[in-house]
């Protein structure tokens, strides 16, 4: 084998590709055409999450595609769909109170505190502490350990008490936001001057202002330190 | 882990980085602009676009990879393909599940449409999820919808439509309050008062980011109470061409499920399309900053059933992509990185640009830093700038970057970099369509029936878009045109027969400027595979065979 070369193997099967991929990267080079398990490319999307271990070792480790290199000796698998159960709800009628979260995924109170969710997370989230904390009602929390989730699926997949971790805490985050955190008031404010279509009048004033005489205004206009 | 080569360079940064921490680069006339512009930005360069010999725009240019897409054949041979009886008929079909598509999604169904939104990845799988610094809206006291409008003209090169500009600005407000009530975490002070920055181009700081994760949250938010509603979808099925009836409405779709390889048609009142932009185009083999579907399908199918263009000629590279390591090459560094006071310094640790000039010409200045001065870093893909981050917690205190960045921090440390130690390579890349196809403030096109939103559009950016402003056009106009187009499917009591006769001209066009049948669009998506492996999608086989039936009969 060239030394600019790695062995992979992608579900099971063994090839030899440039060390320097992605696992994403890889694939592809190994010949596949991505219609699921690729997404964004770019870490925020979740469509990527992998599931590999490495050659003679039997931990089971997980990755973003688009996100990691590759190493020699990895048997890699994309887990492109997982058919996690979401509760429906009208987020304006919800309260937030201690039990709604418990209400809507009553499996999280089956949650054993085994860890398997965190272990498992490519973005290192705390998932068994938002978890619990949702079981206490502790929306603040939540949003803290869970907001950077970008709900790849993988912790729901290694769940002994199949709770589906990012839809509650989407549901957490959510009921936070619209419920708890304060709406800004200057928005107030500005939704009713624009009811009272307070900045009609100097609007359409630059709509009909010559090109020149825009440039002029914007050279000029002050900028907010 | 920077390779040893980088070293002397970073030394260089670091030595120069106490003095230039309040230093700040003077802003550029207008007449600087302009000399940097034509002289560096990658638009300017004559060569790389031509005009389109075809339809309703033609001799409007366009890059050749675009114009390779809007010059080439249908899938779907008009005089032989048997439009099959549709599967699915509906009051508004939408195309796109991105911010655009499920915010129309939300308005149309509001209004009592009965909708289908169809999308060729998941729902959420778009430049939208990837939008990190934040959306703009003028909802501060020192702010007003007139000021921002101002900003936008500038950027936009005074070029922008002035009554989308108008719906865009003044439709700010409104949504930022709808995302607050769909339960989206803005960075807030305990009283609600938004956080809110500078953007590239702002007078006044209206960016208002949910850590560096806007996009996402806005978009996980908008897709589970797209889930909420109950509101139909399919999800990995492209749609190929658009349908109109004999009198030229547009009535519907042809879709292919990628999956399955099934060809299927539906049948709708109105269509929007929502189907982004186009950076999987790879324009002058720029790496891209966007999604894996960016591919401009939207804008081939509209285009091919008549609608108009506009600035197409105009691609938004976004001046600080990835530069190292390669393998996030392109991927995008946000804007909110410099409006928290990193600054772009050259291979010397010299600054020579202010940061938070308009991205077409932070974009210009870095190219001139790299290839003209040659005064950047070389690496085996080509060559960048510094963005030097740790000035941010110099600024702002240590833990800002982990607290306000974690999804750069974690970008980088993931290939052992530390951004809080060390500042990050950087380099423009393709990043936004900054035209597309046109459309009034409702998103309707010059085909009846037929609306755009979001980035698939064109008008309301001008020739530059500002940081912030594509999540708020993808909201204003999403939900305009879902609305719109909902309250004018009421209108319409029986749908047209479905045709492809506009396929007609357009192919006999074609033929007669020679151009080869097997170029054929749109993309579907980019074909990253060794090219050897590369030739049709296995998705569009059935296509083949049916037209190759159709032949024998």
């Amino acid at each position: 084998m060239m030394k600019d070369f790695a062995r992979i193997y992608i579900m099971g099967k063994e090839y030899q590709v440039p060390r320097h991929l992605t696992i994403l990267q890889a694939i592809e080079h190994a010949g596949f055409l991505f219609v699921r398990g690729c997404g964004c490319r770019g870490g925020f999307c979740g469509a990527c999450a992998t599931v590999y271990r490495m050659r003679d070792s039997y931990k089971l480790k997980v990755a973003l595609a688009c996100q990691t290199k590759i190493e020699d000796g990895m048997y890699l698998a994309q887990i492109p769909f997982y058919p996690g159960n979401k509760a429906e709800h009208n987020i304006a009628s919800l309260t937030p109170t201690t039990e709604t979260l418990c209400m809507l995924y009553p499996e999280i109170m089956r949650c054993i505190s085994c860890g398997s969710c965190s272990k498992v997370c490519p973005q290192d989230i705390k998932v068994m502490d938002y978890i619990n904390a949702a079981i206490r009602g502790d929306y603040k929390k939540v949003v803290e350990l869970s907001f950077d989730c970008i709900m790849c699926g993988l912790c729901a997949t290694r769940c002994p008490a199949e709770i589906v971790h990012y839809y509650v805490a989407l549901a957490a985050r959510r009921i936070y936001g619209a419920h708890i955190m304060k709406k800004a008031p200057h928005l107030d404010k500005r939704l009713q001057e624009m009811k009272e279509k307070k900045f009609d009048p100097e609007l359409e004033k630059l709509m009909r202002s010559s090109v020149e005489d825009l440039k002029k205004l914007y050279a000029s206009r002050d900028i907010e330190p | 882990m920077y390779p040893q080569e980088f070293y002397e360079s970073l030394k260089r940064v670091e030595a120069t980085r106490k003095a230039r921490l309040n230093q700040v680069f003077p802003r550029l006339s207008m007449e600087e602009r302009s000399a940097l512009l034509e002289k560096f930005h990658p638009d300017y360069k004559k060569e790389t676009m031509r005009e389109i010999s075809v339809g309703i725009s033609k001799g409007e240019k366009t890059p050749h990879e675009f114009a390779d897409l809007l010059e080439a054949y249908s899938y779907l041979d008009p005089k032989r393909f048997v439009i099959p009886a549709p599967k699915y008929e509906v009051d508004v079909l939408i195309i796109g599940g991105g911010g655009a598509g499920v915010a129309a999604a939300l308005t149309a169904s509001e209004v009592g449409a009965d909708v289908l939104l169809v999308t060729k990845l998941r729902i959420g799988d778009a430049n939208t999820t990837m939008a990190q610094g934040g959306i703009q809206a003028a909802d501060k006291e020192n702010d007003s919808p007139a000021i921002h409008y101002l900003d936008i003209m500038g950027g936009g090169g005074f070029k922008n439509i002035p009554e989308l500009v108008r719906a865009l600005v003044n439709d700010g407000p409104e949504v930022i309050r709808w995302l607050e009530e769909l339960g989206v975490i803005f960075d807030k002070a305990e009283d609600g008062t938004m956080l809110s920055i500078h953007g590239g181009g702002t007078s006044r700081k209206r960016m208002h980011p949910c850590r560096d994760y806007t996009g996402a949250e806005i978009m996980r938010c908008l897709k589970d109470e797209f889930l909420d509603r109950k509101i139909k979808y399919i999800e990995y099925t492209a749609s190929i061409e658009l349908l109109k009836d004999n009198v030229g409405n547009c009535v519907g779709a042809v879709l292919v499920n990628m999956e399955t390889g099934e060809v299927f048609t539906i049948k709708s009142k109105t269509t929007i399309l929502a189907t982004g932009g186009a950076g999987r185009l790879h324009i002058q083999g720029f790496p891209t900053s966007n999604h894996y579907g960016a591919t401009g399908d939207g804008v081939v199918l509209a285009y091919r059933a008549g609608a108009k263009l506009i600035y197409l000629d105009t691609i938004q590279y976004h001046p600080t992509g990835v530069a190292f390591p390669e393998q996030i090459l392109g991927q995008l560094i946000t804007e909110k990185v410099r409006g928290l006071g990193a600054q772009l310094v050259n291979a010397y640790g010299e600054q020579f640009i202010y940061e938070l000039e308009t991205r077409d010409v932070v974009a210009s200045a870095i190219i001139r830093e790299v290839q003209e001065r040659q005064k950047g870093v070389v690496t085996s893909t080509g060559g960048g700038v510094w963005l030097d981050t740790p000035l941010i917690e110099m600024k702002f205190g240590k833990g800002t970057i982990q607290k306000q960045l974690p999804a750069m921090y974690r970008q980088f440390i993931k290939f052992g970099i530390d951004m809080t130690q060390e500042p990050v390579l950087t380099y423009p890349t393709q990043h936004y369509q900054n035209g597309g196809i046109l459309c009034n403030e409702f998103g309707e096109t010059n085909v009846p029936n037929l609306y755009v939103a979001g980035e698939v559009s064109g008008g309301v950016h001008g020739r530059n878009r500002l940081m912030g402003n594509s999540l708020l056009d993808v909201l204003v106009f999403g939900r305009r045109a879902g609305r719109h187009a909902a309250e004018k499917s009421k209108e319409i009591s029986k749908i047209g027969e479905p045709t492809l006769l506009h396929l007609i001209d357009y192919h006999s066009e074609l033929k007669k400027l020679g151009i080869p049948e097997s170029r054929r669009s749109p993309m579907i998506l980019p074909d990253y595979r060794p090219q050897e492996f590369r030739g049709k999608f296995h998705f569009l086989s059935k296509l083949t065979e049916f037209n190759a039936e159709r032949n024998n009969i």
